[in-house]
């Protein structure tokens, strides 16, 4: 007894340590489980987000020429003639530019990913009247603002399947810090 | 005097009324005393009640009672400043910034804590919002605000800081001359509260392939960012409380990620969603925004953790040192790594340092308070501050900074600010 109850001490005082993280003081972990299994429906109307291997996108298309419809009817305003910028962000040009003394930072020359374009333009544009646009113009826009930055052909079709196979010219510019 | 039939926001006459005659009181008061002592009569009473010698508010009844506290209306001026990237065409776009120099202590009002959206606040009804957590999980779950609030909390003191704070000291040409606030301050402290997000993905169950979590926002830009799960597990909130109320709208009410020590960007506001991943999800905003583009073309990705900073607060550029004499050099310091360990501050540009007091407990990734008294000799300064923390990072010259980014590059940029005091006593902006 004599030589146990110093032990006891010690294994309670570290399970006290043990449950000591955040900020030192002790952090919760158990929860009452009050979350409901969310439907199959539910996720697919909340899920839209889209990775670089394309997994997620919808299906329909488009291709330049629909895309250039579409960026006048509502993204000339912003972005100018061709994605040319002002007051928004450039959309095109820049390619060659960043390692020179002055770069140009456009969809075209810096984004490494054509599925965050379509990510980002379905989600959040046009700025006014977010969420607004169809898959069929998401796509269209999309091929329209790739074609201006010289990467894909006027007439070629992007969809479910050739949009994630688009190389952007700065497909490797970029240096994964997650680790460091 | 004041009329007692004011109303409690009329303009006070006080301001042309005259000061409370203290000395007058006081020398009166040691009159009567001293001629008690000596055993003399006291003069008569005077003629005039007392409230004659006394301001305004203390001779009419005060302002009822109220269910929520606001600042005194003299401290009207005391507000975030506003900069709105693109003006009227998309007044929710930009950031309103806390104006460092005009507050002191560590924790940050909740009405002047920065904001940097992205399209606007949403308004929304936390009856109807939900928070999901799906993807590579073994049981999608969708919880209401109701509910999360039943979950067993956690509170800790941390800051959050835009990664594009201080942005414009990184590539003006020449050194900016807005407030410490205006250009420094998309940085800002609370107590947070919340639930540890280990808790509700472990109820979700991780599948071993997940990796990284991608969050996203309910409100109209539908922010998103990629969080390696190594951060959600070791001490990301799913913060609901801000300084002891829900949170600000602004701040993402009713529900946010808060990821202490990380890039304010990162700290999804408005939480609707979080997804299990393998990868991350390469989003707008961690390729084309919040990543460091270097000189020779390519871009540092997924640096998450805000660099060990400081800032001399008081004085700062726009104060005005009023003579010679004492003063307080007053600061604040950070680490997204952890604690700081020391703050030092040079008064002559950099050539020599001291070590400035810390204020109380250094927590980990929060604000902590720096001060060093100094008799100012009236001559010419250059006042800087060094920050360095419990991992030994030290906080970068601006040469430094400019050297490991592209001439363009503006985000996370920790680097040493100067305030050049003059004779005359004004305090500019300089790239030492």
């Amino acid at each position: 007894m004599f030589t146990l109850k110093p032990l006891a001490i010690t294994a309670a005082v570290a399970a006290l340590l043990g449950a000591c993280a955040m900020n030192d003081t002790v952090v919760p972990t158990r929860g009452p489980n009050l979350g409901r299994t969310a439907t199959p429906q539910e996720l697919r109307a909340a899920d839209i987000s889209i990775p670089p291997s394309g997994a997620g996108l919808p299906a329909g298309g488009g291709d330049a020429k629909q895309g250039a419809q579409v960026y006048a009817a509502k993204c000339v305003a912003c972005h100018g003639e061709k994605g040319a910028g002002k007051p928004a962000d450039a959309l095109a040009g820049g390619i060659g530019s960043l390692a020179t003394p002055k770069p140009v930072r456009t969809v075209g020359s810096f984004w490494p990913y054509a599925t965050t374009l379509f990510d980002y333009t379905r989600r959040a544009m046009p700025l006014q009247n977010p969420k607004s646009l169809t898959d069929d113009e998401v796509y269209a826009v999309c091929a329209y603002i790739l074609y201006l930055n010289g990467i894909i052909a006027e007439n070629a079709p992007m969809n479910a399947q050739t949009l994630p196979q688009v190389k952007m010219p700065n497909r490797d510019g970029f240096v994964d810090y997650s680790r460091k | 005097m004041d009329q007692p039939t004011r109303k409690p926001d009329a303009p006070l006459p006080a301001a042309s009324a005259p000061a409370p005659n203290r000395r007058k009181f006081l020398t009166q008061g040691l009159t009567a005393a001293g001629a008690a002592v000596a055993g003399i009569a006291l003069p008569a009473r005077a003629a005039e009640p007392v409230g004659k010698e006394f301001p305004a508010w203390s001779t009419v009844i005060g302002k009822p009672l109220n269910g929520y506290g606001q600042p005194s209306r003299f401290e009207e001026p005391v507000k975030r400043y506003v900069a709105s990237a693109y003006g009227t065409l998309a007044p929710g776009t930009g950031s309103a910034r806390t104006p460092l120099e005009k507050l002191e202590g560590v924790i940050t009002p909740n009405g002047l804590h920065y904001d940097r959206s992205h399209n606007g606040t949403p308004d929304i009804d936390p009856a109807q919002h939900r928070l999901l957590i799906h993807g590579l999980v073994k049981r999608p779950l969708t919880f209401s605000v109701a509910e999360l609030s039943r979950y067993p909390m956690v509170s800790r003191i941390c800051f959050l800081e835009c990664a594009g704070n201080s942005s414009v000291n990184a590539i003006s040409p020449e050194p900016p001359q807005g407030s410490a606030g205006l250009v420094h301050g998309l940085v800002s402290c609370a107590d947070w509260t919340g639930i540890p997000l280990a808790l509700l993905l472990d109820e979700a169950g991780v599948e071993p392939a997940g990796k990284w979590l991608l969050a996203e926002g309910a409100d109209s830009a539908a922010m998103s960012r990629s969080v390696p799960l190594e951060k959600a597990y070791d001490d990301a909130m799913i913060a609901l409380y801000q300084n002891g109320e829900r949170l600000r709208p602004e701040n993402g009410y009713p529900v946010r990620l808060l990821l202490p020590g990380w890039e304010g960007n990162m700290n999804v506001k408005w939480l609707r969603r979080l997804k299990v991943t393998e990868g991350p999800t390469h989003t707008k905003d961690e390729t084309s925004k919040y990543t460091d583009p270097t000189a020779d073309g390519t871009a540092r990705q997924f640096t998450f953790v805000q660099g060990v900073k400081s800032l001399i607060t008081r004085p700062s550029a726009g104060l005005t040192m009023n003579g010679a004499g004492l003063y307080e050099i007053s600061g604040l310091a950070w680490s997204g790594a952890g604690r700081i360990t020391r703050v030092e501050v040079s008064l002559d540009g950099g050539a020599t340092w001291r070590d400035a007091a810390l204020q109380g407990q250094a927590l980990p990734k929060s604000l902590v308070r720096f001060r060093l008294p100094w008799d100012w000799n009236g001559q010419p300064a250059q006042l800087q501050s060094r920050a360095i923390d419990e991992k030994g990072n030290v906080q970068p010259t601006r040469k430094t900074y400019k050297a490991e980014n592209a001439v363009d590059g503006r985000f996370h940029n920790n680097s040493i600010v100067t305030w050049s005091v003059g004779a005359d006593g004004s305090v500019k902006n300089v790239y030492a």
